[in-house]
């Protein structure tokens, strides 16, 4: 895992909880009592006429749809070798829970993804220290 | 009606000499350069110049690279739109005294890199929450609201195709179009195409084949306002500033509001309207940002053109000409002529576009335009996104 070779994300103080979720296989939302969860992770509801500063953080299902999604075709080295080769899938999940998110979808044939297809999510330990959430057909 | 209409004129507009691979010239090199043509259009020393705005650069680099100190200067830099929104900033700067002759100057060298810095920090919003999901470039971005729009409407790749074949008709008209006949043989994939020909192109992100994609250049573009009252006195006739609308809707793509709908497009647009107390229904002629084939169609329905969805079979309506030719809805003789000088798709794209359709709404107007003239253009509209949908940037412009 020590080579993974893709873009990694880092953490911010305000992030960090949803990282760390991530890592122990959960997928945690920021949420506000009033407007419910949101994505991604700020520290108050960014509902304007909220901005409550109340935020807890809750589990999500990891159940979803595929809100709209591309098939990209374009290597992009090193992340991509003779073994992990275009085409692949990104999409725009939308959670059970509402907010929406961009993610990959791990699909045999690509184009058999569809608008609005349920999925679920599946946790990929790309390095000891970072958990990239992915979707899969249910 | 706002206070804005008509108080402010562009006065000089150019590109930089030459426009496609220019691996001799820095990002700087080519603000200074389009800043020289755009100032030489207007018959404006740059010793004039006491406005600076520009994008992909701060304005200080600029201003110490021409060696000018203004007293009025924006940084805005927002994506392709940022011009369009200098120029609503100029109009405002003029009218309030900040400066009497505004210089908006755009260089970038976006296929050879020279001084051309990319990606930002892995703790960013975008560097958390997308660039980790082998997110590459714009055309797996931008693409990113199109299925949607497909699914909820029925648009199809067909419908998109015929936008990629009216815009390369426009730019076999241009000789400074990248991909018009003049400038590219057949064999490397210059002059005419058909719809079928996009359809056949080697697919980069689906839906996206090759020849729904902008062409990636080097190049810079470069304005020049003043105020009403001193616009007669230059080279050119004036193009008046009647109306302009800015917005910041979003910045990821993934955190759009609704994947069919621009909301910016939608507030740009209604300031623009209101401000030059007009509608879509006076507009002769439209420059909608197209780095890809699906910008356009988007801009057409968000701005009032076409009702929302039916953007698709619009820009696929086709008539046959005198020859037997092929006329597509927004292509030459068509009936919503719009990128007419070849657009992102065809004529140059350097990664903030929105300047050279701002370029071509000013030549339109001036009658400027040679083969490409659209007859009678008296408004014309400059209309772009940027980032990904994120912002916008509304001018409507006018001879009159």
């Amino acid at each position: 895992m020590a080579d993974y070779a893709g873009r990694l994300p880092v953490a911010t103080p305000e992030s960090q909880p949803y990282w760390d979720g991530l890592k122990e296989h959960k997928l945690m939302l920021p949420t506000c009592d009033d407007c419910g969860p949101h994505f991604y992770p700020r520290p108050f509801c960014p509902t304007p006429n909220c901005f409550s500063w109340d935020i807890k953080w809750t589990e999500a299902s990891g159940k979803g749809k595929v809100h709209t999604f591309v098939i990209s075709h374009q290597p992009i080295p090193p992340y991509h070798t003779e073994d992990n080769a275009p085409p692949y899938v990104i999409a725009v999940i939308e959670l059970e829970e509402g907010p929406r998110m961009m993610s990959n979808l791990i699909i045999d044939d690509p184009y058999s993804t569809t608008v609005d297809m349920d999925v679920e999510i599946v946790y990929d330990d790309v390095t000891d220290d970072v958990t990239l959430p992915k979707f899969k057909p249910v | 009606m706002d206070q804005i209409r008509h108080k402010v004129a562009i006065v000089g507009a150019a590109e930089t000499d030459d426009l496609g691979q220019l691996p001799h010239m820095s990002r700087l090199a080519l603000h200074a350069q389009s800043a020289k043509n755009a100032l030489d259009d207007a018959g404006i020393p740059l010793s004039d110049v006491d406005g600076l705005l520009c994008a992909g650069a701060i304005p200080n680099e600029v201003a110490e690279y021409l060696g000018i100190q203004p007293r009025y200067i924006d940084g805005t830099s927002v994506g392709g739109c940022s011009f369009m929104i200098h120029v609503r900033h100029a109009v405002a700067a003029i009218m309030a005294g900040y400066c009497d002759v505004a210089l908006v100057t755009h260089g970038e060298s976006g296929r050879s890199g020279v001084d051309a810095p990319r990606g930002g920090s892995a703790s960013s919003p975008g560097g958390q929450y997308e660039a980790p999901f082998a997110i590459g470039g714009a055309p797996t971005t931008f693409s990113i609201p199109v299925l949607r729009h497909f699914h909820e409407y029925g648009t199809t790749k067909e419908h998109l195709a015929h936008i990629a074949a009216a815009t390369r008709a426009w730019a076999n008209l241009n000789p400074m179009a990248m991909m018009g006949s003049h400038r590219r043989a057949p064999e490397r994939g210059g002059g005419p195409i058909t719809p079928q020909d996009v359809l056949n192109s080697r697919m980069i992100c689906y839906p996206f084949n090759l020849l729904d994609c902008c062409v990636v250049a080097d190049g810079g573009g470069a304005l020049v306002l003043v105020s009403e009252e001193r616009a007669k006195d230059y080279a050119k006739d004036p193009v008046y500033v009647l109306g302009a609308g800015e917005a910041a809707a979003h910045w990821m793509v993934s955190q759009m509001r609704d994947h069919t709908t621009a909301d910016g497009y939608r507030i740009a647009g209604e300031a623009a309207y209101k401000s030059a107390g007009l509608g879509p229904q006076d507009i002769d002629h439209c420059m909608f940002y197209d780095a890809f084939t699906f910008t356009p169609l988007m801009a057409a329905e968000d701005l009032g053109f076409v009702p929302k969805g039916e953007g698709g079979p619009f820009f696929a309506e086709t008539k046959t000409g005198p020859d037997g030719e092929v006329i597509y809805k927004s292509g030459p003789g068509g009936d919503f002529p719009m990128n007419t000088n070849g657009g992102g798709l065809s004529y140059c794209h350097t990664g903030m576009y929105g300047m050279f359709a701002i370029i071509e709404s000013v030549r339109q107007l001036r009658g400027e335009c040679g083969d490409r003239q659209v007859p009678n253009v008296n408004v014309s509209m400059a209309h772009g996104p940027g980032g990904m949908f994120a912002s916008a940037g509304t001018l409507i412009l006018s001879n009159a």
